[in-house]
């Protein structure tokens, strides 16, 4: 078991093989190799066991879509939900009120800081820090521990708040909220979110004293776009190098290619491989950000554009900022109808439906068909792991040589990298054929 | 003064979607006092640490469905005290176990256009294959239910954990009764209690996330539900969602 499930690392300087990589989320490995002339090979091998979602959810009903696409992660269940149900909604032409998107908006933030926070404090501080684990940390760090999970709990409760459960939210549906969250709990976690807020400059300053490896590969970078708010839940799909379209010509623009050495298939956008994510949105959507996010970037040393992938972290810790001042406005801003119900879908033809979301880890796609009674026909979901795979086997080629001509630890500097990226890999795992 | 023995405890995931692992990393208010009485010696997503050997406890999320699962649970069989069936996948498969109905070959092509690197078979709780000491139900389970494993195997007693029907919770919560009053589609009287009847406290009908209650007769529950106007179809899909595998919901969901 352990030559299979552990952490098999060799490196004679050349060769790097870690079958299974720690602190991400799922069962995946990398593989390096560099060539005598200083040419790398890298494979992301994804060993996950698939689940075949897209199969299954043909023959159900668009009610229960979000329920079940939920249950490909659960890191990034809020995600899958308010993606999925946004496609069916689109499908049935459903337009939800005011309220539904600004509580939509408040789930995905909590997401985002849950995620982002998982993310930085338990998956990457060890690496910077020397040690195995966030719970390793504690004992030279312990405020930091304790802020980190203070942090995470919060985002977890303002989720709970809204939807009813952290992990697989239950009041969100086709159409609305089964229930809109009381005044006074939305006044207690404001204060909340304000108390983080003050304390959150020393998530700055920790995150701001490490060493991050440079990759200057140009690439491209996507995200989704929309004029009112840096967009999380609904936008047009735009990239560096000029796309700027609809959502649901989304397929258009994005194709797929299985390898026959992985469970995830990966992303391409005219043949080149893309990178999506907390990077790619800080700088596609950099104006949309609050001053105070803003700030944070500043002091971080973000400096627009880049391209380099470590720099996720970075943009993780701004995106925090962002969501603490973004969950607290639109708390303050909140005007609740507490007699609005979930406005009701019509079937009666037979339709499709796409949307396009922010996960914390980047784009996320739902894309559905269904028939007169509004039963599944066929699916296609495309999530932020797959979309990275590319990019992530692109990135350690370029990281390989200079690692090793700087003499540094390959195995460690590889898995730094991958762990930037912050991979969810259940999520990759799954995928349709059209 | 000795050093007291920290019990030693694995967190595995098989085919599922972490979100059980979730629930535990949700202890954010318990974490950091629960390691001083327990070490985690197994814990991918948390750490780098991976010992295999001598587990007091293991949690095991995930159901099995490749040939290095099957074999992977029987070592962690045989070197684990206490086996925990950690949520619905590594009881009855959940969600992903509606593909049980269809044909493998069929589902893969769905997916993959060259399905011969594929090892992949129908999924099944980790019970199907090894004997397990602890099922902690839900999508995901409660982590109440989590520290009531822990604490019990620390104090070597019997957890205690709920195995009577939601609607005892929802009872306690005064919520109104859904299913009677409100003519929804509600799984609590035939599923399992722990997660605070959060469903119908939120204005809708149970799921059945936390998969069916001890002795669970879903019988009464499918005509009522046929009373109130349940297609044929709608019925199956509602007993084939998170535990259409189990023995209690096998017949109504179609097998």
């Amino acid at each position: 078991m352990s030559k299979q499930n552990g952490i098999d690392a060799q490196t004679d300087g050349k060769k790097v093989e870690v079958c299974y990589v720690a602190r991400v989320e799922g069962q995946g490995g990398i593989n390096v190799e560099v060539t005598s002339i200083g040419e790398a090979k890298a494979k992301f091998k994804v060993f996950e066991p698939m689940r075949f979602f897209e199969a299954f959810l043909v023959g159900r009903k668009y009610n229960e879509v979000h329920e079940l696409t939920s249950r490909i992660c659960g890191i990034c269940p809020i995600a899958h939900q308010m993606t999925a149900l946004r496609a069916v909604e689109n499908a049935l032409k459903v337009e939800v009120t005011a309220q539904t998107r600004a509580l939509r908006r408040l789930l995905s933030l909590s997401a985002w800081i849950q995620s982002h926070t998982l993310s930085l404090y338990f998956l990457t501080a060890p690496d910077y820090l020397g040690f195995g684990s966030a719970i390793e940390i504690a004992e030279e760090h312990i405020d930091a521990v304790k802020q980190a999970l203070r942090l995470k709990k919060l985002g977890n409760d303002l989720g709970e708040l809204i939807g009813g459960r952290a992990i697989h939210p239950i009041s969100a549906v086709v159409g609305g909220f089964t229930k809109t969250p009381m005044k006074e709990d939305l006044a207690k976690i404001v204060l909340r979110l304000k108390r983080e807020k003050e304390d959150i400059w020393s998530t700055v300053d920790l995150f701001c004293s490490f060493n991050y490896p440079e990759i200057d590969r140009p690439t491209v970078l996507v995200a989704i776009s929309n004029d009112k708010e840096y967009a999380v839940n609904e936008g047009r799909l735009v990239s560096s190098h000029g796309l700027d379209s609809p959502e649901k010509e989304y397929r258009i623009h994005v194709q797929e290619k299985e390898v026959n050495y992985s469970n995830t298939k990966k992303s391409f956008i005219n043949g080149g491989d893309f990178l999506s994510g907390p990077i790619a949105r800080v700088n596609l959507n950099y104006q949309k950000l609050t001053p105070d996010a803003k700030k944070a970037a500043e002091q971080l040393g973000l400096h627009l554009p880049s391209y380099n992938p470590f720099m996720n972290i970075k943009a993780r810790v701004v995106e925090v900022v962002y969501a603490l001042d973004e969950a607290m406005r639109i708390i303050n801003t909140l005007r609740l109808d507490f007699s609005e119900q979930p406005i009701k879908a019509e079937v009666g033809a037979s339709c499709e439906g796409a949307a396009l979301t922010e996960a914390p880890r980047g784009i996320l796609y739902h894309w559905y068909k269904l028939d007169s009674s509004g039963i599944v026909q066929k699916a296609d979901i495309v999530t932020p792991t797959a979309h990275n795979s590319a990019s992530i086997e692109a990135s350690l080629c370029a990281l390989a040589p200079k690692l090793l001509k700087q003499g540094q630890d390959l195995t460690l500097g590889c898995e730094k990298l991958v762990r930037a990226y912050d991979p969810c890999i259940s999520c990759s795992v799954h995928v349709l054929r059209l | 003064m000795s050093t007291e023995k920290k019990l030693r405890v694995a967190v595995y995931k098989f085919t599922g979607c972490a979100g059980c692992q979730m629930e535990f990393l949700r202890l954010e208010d318990e974490l950091l006092d629960l390691t001083k009485k327990i070490e985690f010696v197994y814990f991918m997503m948390a750490q780098n640490r991976d010992e295999f050997e001598r587990y007091d406890l293991c949690f095991v999320e995930g159901s099995v469905s490749t040939p290095r699962e099957l074999q992977e649970i029987k070592m962690i069989r045989a070197q684990t005290k206490t086996l925990i069936a950690f949520g619905d996948c590594a009881i009855t498969g959940c969600v992903p176990s509606i593909r049980n109905w269809l044909s493998q070959s069929d589902v893969e092509k769905v997916v993959y256009k060259d399905i011969t690197p594929i090892r992949s078979f129908r999924l099944a709780g980790i019970e199907e294959y090894v004997p397990v000491d602890l099922k902690l139900s839900g999508c995901p389970p409660h982590k109440d239910m989590i520290l009531e494993a822990i604490g019990s195997s620390l104090l070597g007693i019997r957890p205690d954990l709920r195995m009577h029907s939601i609607c005892m919770e929802c009872k306690l919560k005064e919520n109104v009764c859904i299913l009677t009053s409100l003519s929804k589609l509600c799984m609590g009287p035939v599923t399992r209690a722990g997660c605070g009847a959060i469903c119908p406290t939120y204005g809708r009908e149970c799921e059945g996330c936390y998969g069916p209650m001890s002795d669970a007769n879903p019988f009464p529950l499918a005509s009522e539900f046929r009373r109130l106007g349940i297609t044929a179809d709608d019925l199956v899909r509602k007993f084939r969602k998170y535990a259409g595998t189990s023995k209690e919901f096998r017949e109504v969901s179609g097998i």
